[in-house]
């Protein structure tokens, strides 16, 4: 029995055993318990995501039989050659951008007061219970909510007969381009307060206490102290709302008007409508290349660590 | 302290925030007692006749079944290898370590229908047979980093020297993990995978392309919207899923509070 | 930590038990099919089910593009049959998507309309790659209060008078609505038939669709949407099936469908079995059992649309007074003559020339008008 070590305390002998031998080799070799821990996630990623991916990107430069369906494995620029003199994708792209980014900053504003109020000013019990109501909304079916915005937005639908009930005139907003900016910004708006409220609630109090002990008012703590050490949260939260607005096609097909198609649903028509996998990988490039510049910004501003 | 102005102003833009969060969800609950089957304002009349067809729909039963198989398993595989490689990264410093957040982020940061188009081809390609498995696949490569960022950011918190004090102390590192690391990362776990649950249920962009002819929920209540017949139905089933859901978030939420002896302030 | 394992554990619990209530209920085969919103209902399913053992799924497209891509998807091998109209069914022969059928299999495929028995679309040398189902037009629905004197001709969508109530919808062979259009009221263009334009005529009839766009409020994708579009006062008249106006009478809105006088482009679907399915047996069931007289009636009623077999008359008479005349299900040939099928456009106009625009055009046409 080892020296010193109290049986009455629970404490016992350790047991020398395969699992205690395994245990000390892999603390020896720390390599090889980093390559344990990270192999299967890593190769997974590889073998199955980013392989798709690559071989996704790589169909965009060939083409389909149109009658048929097969397609032709030739090398081809023509895809990316009808996008670059289609006014019609351009428009497509920079609306779909466009709205995406009025979606974010609009979801930013929305949230920072919020997660504010429920990082800093909140009771305990409060906290909890508005914690339970930011996430109970992504239970109740996307679908189903946006498909209720539309009974909200619609001519004979709540929102026109609330205008009407206090005497305004009908908003005709039903199928528009502002419709879907509303319906994108209430859906996305938890993804944004989570991480909003996770860098809030980082910040430690002595960093408020020292402001104001330095002079600074309640604005000037707010702009110096709070929104810089808050920011990788808000970026964190715009790249949710951002990317999911970018790729998203439903929204557009239930909310959107004649003029309100997105990449996504050029890319959805043209794989499940037209059969035209290698266009629509093209097309897909251009998300790809905007939330890959968009990434790079969020990192720099720290987003990462505040995911 | 902030201002007793301020936190009225506050206070008031939660309400109305909340306000704004909840009008369509009580919009859905007060259409699943719809008299008609078409929508419109204002309501035509209140009535529980959809309750029954909708709790004893076939079509519908398998489809809820279904998501929550694959939600899962989806979790399942997300808590292991999105813990697996937190672990890995934060405790180990090497080459292309930020690269490995880079890559877990990808399948949320890039559009769904990038992800569904790919891995359909993919699975096309080396002919697996379409069905939970390729749904799982698909929900698993968004839900790795939910809980992965979870996880992290526990770490980061967590001391280095507690693990190496209960070495010191005789254990091995099975030990250690079940009786130190694993409760101080366990809120973590259960926060994100709760949320990867959430996110894998009520997914529809990439199962559209992964999944086969199966129905999960959100592809049933798609097809429900298509038809435009039984609407009051996916009403209900939203309802229903919406009261059964505030217990275990309510739970998640008062288990994830008690993180109290990790605070670092 | 116990208590945390416990709550973790017993959460995941209360989660998973929820409907693990019976759910494979597979005493036959399952037949997965991609049919039209309407074609699957439970009135005529659940017998069919009751009585063959047979499980019924049914996945909605709303377009002929969406099935054909639906069809071919996963390999061929995810659906067993499909509705096509005449614009999928050959892209699913030629693209070896479906298998032949055989008639004599078919009770009822001797009481069929003579047109409807090898109509062009499912049958080619003899080769049957299906069962004629149910055809009908494309109809021009309207609010009979707010569209006032009632229409009679296309040009009410085309003209500004209910410019942001007007809606179409949003499938790239709606084209050929326009075309038809062009056809009756220019007939200095010569187009001879809407699916088979050459490039001035195309360019007409895009022009003229460019300027229908500031007047469309939404292009329906979803028959539902048009459902909600005229329910909730956001369009008042729009290119239609009688589904809708079917759907919308029930819902108690003023609305009534008509053809005008142009004529319209319309659909002839055939029931057609995949290449890769496992359950042929069942295939053959559904097929038998969608020609009886009473589920042609049955489905012909609830859609607003032409049974292909002729003893389904009296039988829809039964189910909806004066339906049988309504649809024209008594003397269908002269009414089938007025109707401009839809078909697959191809290079080939039929007249000799080749110069005609094939339905890639027609797609990235119509995506482009979108923008």
């Amino acid at each position: 029995m080892a020296a010193g070590l109290d049986p009455t305390q629970g404490l016992r002998s350790p047991r020398q055993g395969a699992r205690r031998r395994l245990g000390g080799a892999l603390w020896r070799r720390r390599w090889l318990k980093g390559l344990t821990l990270l192999a299967p996630p890593v190769l997974a990623f590889l073998v199955v995501y980013v392989s798709a991916l690559v071989a996704l990107f790589i169909s965009a430069f060939w083409t389909v039989n149109p009658f048929t369906g097969e397609t032709i494995h030739h090398w081809t620029l023509d895809n990316f050659r009808e996008l670059w003199h289609g006014a019609a994708y351009h428009d497509v792209a920079l609306r779909t951008i466009e709205i995406a980014g009025a979606v974010t900053i609009t979801d930013a504003v929305l949230a920072f007061p919020f997660a504010y109020f429920m990082a800093r000013i909140a009771s305990g019990r409060v906290r909890a219970l508005l914690f339970v109501l930011v996430l109970l909304p992504l239970w109740a079916s996307y679908l189903a909510r946006v498909y209720a915005w539309r009974l909200i937005l619609n001519s004979d639908g709540l929102l026109n007969w609330s205008l009407h009930k206090i005497g305004l005139p009908p908003a005709n907003i039903a199928y528009t381009n502002t419709a879907m900016w509303i319906v994108f910004s209430y859906i996305w708006l938890p993804f944004m307060i989570l991480p909003v409220y996770a860098s809030l609630e980082r910040i430690p109090h002595s960093y408020i206490e020292a402001s104001r002990d330095l002079g600074g008012r309640g604005f000037r703590t707010l702009r110096s102290v709070i929104l810089p050490l808050a920011l990788p949260g808000i970026v964190a939260g715009s790249i949710f709302t951002f990317s999911l607005t970018l790729g998203d096609y439903i929204t557009p097909v239930l909310i959107g008007g004649a003029s309100s198609q997105f990449i996504g649903n050029v890319v959805y028509d043209s794989v499940n409508g037209s059969g035209n996998l290698p266009f629509g990988a093209a097309f897909a490039v251009v998300p790809v290349l905007v939330m890959g510049v968009y990434l790079v910004i969020a990192r720099r501003l720290g987003a990462f660590d505040a995911l | 302290m902030e201002s007793r102005a301020t936190r009225i102003g506050l206070g008031i833009w939660v309400v109305a925030v909340l306000a704004f969060l909840y009008v369509p969800i009580t919009v859905i609950c007060l259409y699943a007692f719809n008299a008609s089957n078409v929508q419109s304002w204002p309501i035509a009349g209140i009535t529980t006749k959809w309750f029954s067809p909708a709790i004893h729909n076939g079509d519908l039963q398998q489809a809820l079944w279904l998501s929550l198989k694959a939600a899962s398993l989806a979790t399942g595989i997300a808590l292991v290898l999105g813990s697996a490689a937190s672990f890995g990264v934060h405790r180990f410093r090497f080459f292309g370590r930020e690269s490995i957040s880079f890559l877990l982020v990808l399948p949320i940061a890039l559009p769904g229908i990038i992800t569904g188009m790919a891995l359909n081809s993919y699975f096309v390609f080396w002919r697996f047979n379409f069905g939970l498995w390729t749904i799982v696949i698909g929900h698993a490569t968004f839900c790795v980093v939910v809980v992965y960022n979870n996880v992290v950011a526990r770490l980061r918190r967590i001391p280095g020297s507690l693990t190496e004090a209960s070495m010191d102390l005789g254990a091995d590192g099975l030990q250690t993990f079940r009786y130190v690391t694993f409760p101080s990362i366990s809120t973590a776990l259960i926060s994100g995978g709760l949320l990867a649950f959430a996110l894998s249920f009520d997914e529809v962009i990439v199962t559209t392309f992964t999944a086969g002819a199966q129905n999960t929920l959100p592809i049933w209540i798609f097809g429900q919207i298509r038809l435009g017949q039984q609407l009051p139905q996916v009403n209900v089933v939203v309802f229903l899923i919406l009261a059964v859901t505030i217990i275990p978030v309510v739970l998640a939420q008062r288990l994830t509070r008690e993180s109290g002896i990790l605070r670092t302030e | 930590m116990t208590k945390r394992m416990w709550a973790l554990v017993a959460t995941m619990a209360v989660v998973l038990a929820f409907p693990a209530a019976g759910i494979s209920r597979q005493s036959g085969g399952t037949l997965n099919m991609i049919a039209w919103e309407g074609y699957t209902q439970a009135q005529w399913v659940n017998p069919f089910e009751k009585s063959t053992g047979c499980t019924v799924h049914a996945k909605y497209a709303g377009s002929s593009d969406e099935m054909v891509t639906l069809m071919r998807s996963g390999g061929g091998s995810q659906y067993d049959m499909v509705s096509a109209s005449g614009d999928a069914s050959l892209r699913l022969i030629y693209g070896k998507d479906v298998q032949t059928v055989d008639p004599s299999k078919i009770p009822d495929f001797k009481n069929f309309g003579k047109a409807f028995q090898s109509p062009p679309n499912n049958t080619i040398a003899g080769k049957h790659y299906g069962i004629s189902l149910q055809w009908g037009p494309n109809t021009l629905l309207y609010n009979t209060k707010k569209v006032v004197p009632a229409p009679t001709s296309w040009s009410v969508i085309y003209s500004p008078k209910y410019k942001g109530k007007i809606t179409v919808p949003d499938n790239p062979i709606q084209i050929a609505d326009a075309a038809l259009y062009l056809m009756k009221t220019q007939p200095s263009l010569g187009i001879k038939d809407p699916y088979e334009l050459n490039q001035a005529q195309f360019n007409a009839t895009m022009s003229l669709l460019s300027k229908q766009k500031p007047l469309i409020k939404k292009y329906w994708a979803l028959a539902s949407d048009e459902i909600d579009l005229f329910k909730n006062g956001d369009a008042v008249v729009g290119a239609s099936w009688p589904y809708q106006t079917n759907t919308l009478i029930a819902a108690k809105a003023p609305v009534k469908d008509l053809v005008p006088r142009e004529g319209a482009t319309g659909w002839l679907d055939t029931w057609m079995v995949s290449s890769h399915t496992k359950n042929l047996a069942c295939a053959y069931k559904w097929l038998a059992w969608v020609s009886t007289p009473k589920v042609q009636a049955e489905q012909a009623v609830y859609f607003g649309e032409t049974p292909v077999n002729s003893k389904a008359c009296p039988i829809m008479n039964t189910l909806s007074k004066g339906s049988c005349a309504q649809y024209h299900a008594n003397a269908p040939l002269k009414y089938f003559k007025q109707i401009y099928f839809w078909k697959t456009p191809i290079a080939d106009c039929g007249n000799g020339q080749k110069n005609c625009m094939d339905y890639t055009k027609w797609q990235q046409a119509w995506t482009q008008l979108k923008g």
